[in-house]
């Protein structure tokens, strides 16, 4: 991985203005670490113009965006060296093959020629478009290009990844395997940006949100904060049981389980946790349930929360 | 999908690990670039049409040769003096025409430029490998002319088709710096747009009406040498040929003027450096909004 050192999105006061509408507002975030981060707004909200500033693409009107501590402003090769990108939908010229897009783009980052064989390959197993490496992409559909693009972003072993929305434009299992790829990417080490406005995407991929709307981050925090801050400082998840249970089953199985703070009925086979204590509270209840042998096979934080949350602050925004 | 082979993302056996290494110099990169580029270009429609012009201008030539058989073309000075200069300068311009006018709007309309400035390269790799690119493509299309003019001597001169290949060279020389005059000027105008049509439609109405327009309200109208118009220079290439004709001649109220070897080379150099550098410095500032 490119650099050895913990990967870093950093942007000071970040302003981009289109003549009197301001696209994005002061932009200050400070992202370290190697997690993924859904930076979620509506549509219109800057969320592509904020990350076209972090890929050098446009130009902000204030303020300064960093790289691993590099400026894009100041240095965009040095900056993007440890960075895979993939902003709005581009395109490869069209009578290259993805063999040579990608040779294209390694050649480029400074990869040696064997190593981009051998990774080209690997890579596009992974976006399925193996059976494709020869073909001209000039005929891809917009999923297939989408897919190369993920390939290419991820060729160098980039330690950041900066996606524009990337399941845009994708049929639904696509977009599954799309969400599939961000996921493993979480577990390989790197910090993945990634602009969305879909809620369940950020949910099921992210472990931070930033929510950003008129050009104005809103906030940024882990979604289980997100979560804390809907239930009043405790987290919700809703637990579900292989057979529906009486009440007194439900007692006797939560009646002295650490950290739960209150539960509710959400259904025969189910009820809903109110956990105080962030994660590790989380885990020791989970194990605790499993210890008892409550047939529990589904344990997920309640997901409702960052959708609350974020038509919460969105409206306020609006007002 | 399963994720593992990201997951585990780990440098391959036997390849080099990534943290071994440098982004090159941008003047690799630009070199890289024109490689893959110019891969594009030549297997794209455009290339066809390009030499399928230059195929059919060819095929014009020779048929009015072998019909008239004029006598005047009892040299090769005289048959390169006449087909080379004129019909190298419309070459050169129609494959700038296709190779020039969308080379950097059409990194914005085509969204070509997404994927190459996501990449660790400086913008300035990017003009310089799409305009090397372009020249080699321009220059295949020189040199295929080229071909069909030797061949068309070698039948109609027999063994004297290049009695002196350095005037020959010397000529062709010029008219590659003519290309990049040329070339320079079109990614010019391709820098100010953001759509390829608007690029194209510039630079084939500059180079096949306008800059003849100018000139010719230049001379006529001010009585001045049109020393700033690139095309005023293009009638040098054939000068290593044909020798180099009167600065100045004049036919009653009209003048006509003729550039010196000097003059034309340096109008050639300074366009391409002007335009190349206002071409640069546009791109620079152009945004993917």
């Amino acid at each position: 991985m490119a650099g050895a050192s913990s990967p870093s999105l950093v942007t000071h006061g970040l302003t981009r203005r289109f003549g009197r509408f301001v696209a994005v507002d002061h932009l200050d975030l400070t992202v370290e670490g190697t997690k993924v981060v859904g930076f979620l707004g509506p549509n219109g909200a800057g969320k592509t113009t904020a990350l076209k500033m972090l890929t050098d693409l446009i130009f902000p009107t204030a303020g300064e965006a960093f790289l691993n501590g590099v400026s894009v402003q100041r240095d965009r090769k040095r900056a993007l060296a440890g960075v895979g990108t993939l902003i709005e939908t581009p395109e490869i010229y069209p009578s290259l093959t993805p063999r040579e897009a990608l040779e294209m783009a390694g050649r480029l980052r400074g990869l040696e020629a064997d190593y981009v064989r051998e990774r080209t390959r690997v890579v596009l197993e992974e976006v399925k478009m193996s059976e494709w490496i020869d073909r001209k992409t000039g005929r891809f559909s917009k999923g297939m290009k989408q897919r190369i693009h993920i390939a290419a972003a991820l060729l160098s072993d980039p330690n950041i990844l900066l996606l524009d929305e990337p399941s845009t434009g994708l049929d639904p299992r696509g977009m599954a395997e799309v969400r599939e790829i961000v996921r493993g990417l979480k577990r390989s080490g790197r910090l993945v940006f990634m602009s969305s406005h879909i809620l369940s995407e950020v949910v099921d991929v992210c472990d931070e949100v930033a929510l950003i709307d008129r050009g104005k981050l809103l906030f940024y925090d882990t979604l289980a904060n997100v979560s804390a801050r809907l239930a009043g400082g405790a987290t919700e998840v809703t637990a579900v049981f292989l057979k529906p249970l009486s009440d007194d089953e439900l007692l006797s199985h939560l009646t002295g389980v650490p950290d739960l703070v209150s539960w509710s009925r959400a259904g025969p086979d189910r009820v809903t946790l109110r956990i105080q204590g962030g994660t590790e509270a989380q885990s020791r209840i989970l194990e605790t349930l499993v210890a008892r042998r409550t047939g529990l096979w589904s344990f997920r934080e309640s997901r409702s929360a960052l959708e609350e949350v974020y038509l919460r602050e969105i409206t306020q925004g609006e007002q | 999908m399963s994720g593992s082979a990201v997951a585990d993302a780990r440098p391959v056996a036997g390849a080099a690990p990534p943290t071994t290494r440098t982004t090159p110099p941008s003047w690799k990169q630009a070199i890289i670039l024109a490689r893959f580029q110019l891969r594009d270009y030549l297997r794209a429609f455009r290339f066809s049409l390009m030499m399928g012009i230059v195929g059919a201008i060819g095929v014009i030539i020779t048929i009015l040769l072998v019909h008239f058989r004029p006598a005047v073309l009892h040299s090769a000075s005289a048959f390169y003096g006449s087909f080379w200069t004129g019909g190298v300068v419309f070459v050169m311009v129609v494959a700038v025409i296709i190779y020039g006018g969308d080379a950097i709007a059409g990194e914005f309309q085509n969204r070509t430029g997404y994927f190459l400035l996501g990449l660790p390269v400086r913008r300035a790799a990017v003009y310089a490998g799409k305009f090397l690119a372009s020249f080699a493509a321009c220059v295949v299309a020189v040199l295929f002319y080229l071909a069909i003019l030797v061949a068309d001597a070698s039948y109609f001169l027999g063994g004297g088709a290049v009695s002196d290949p350095g005037q020959l060279v010397a000529s062709l020389g010029l008219a590659l710096l003519y290309l990049l005059a040329v070339l320079g000027t079109a990614f010019l105008f391709s820098s100010l747009f953001k759509q390829s049509l608007f690029g194209v439609l510039v630079v084939l109405f500059m180079f096949l009406i306008g800059w003849n327009i100018l000139t010719s309200v230049v001379t006529s109208l001010f009585q001045t040498e049109p020393w700033f118009v690139i095309s005023y220079a293009a009638p040098v290439i054939g000068y290593p040929l044909t020798g180099t004709p009167q600065h100045l001649v004049r036919f009653g109220a009209l003048v006509s003027y003729s550039p010196t070897l000097g003059e034309g080379i340096a109008i050639m150099l300074g366009y391409f450096v002007v335009t190349s550098l206002l071409g640069l410095l546009l791109f620079e500032r152009e945004e993917f909004t």
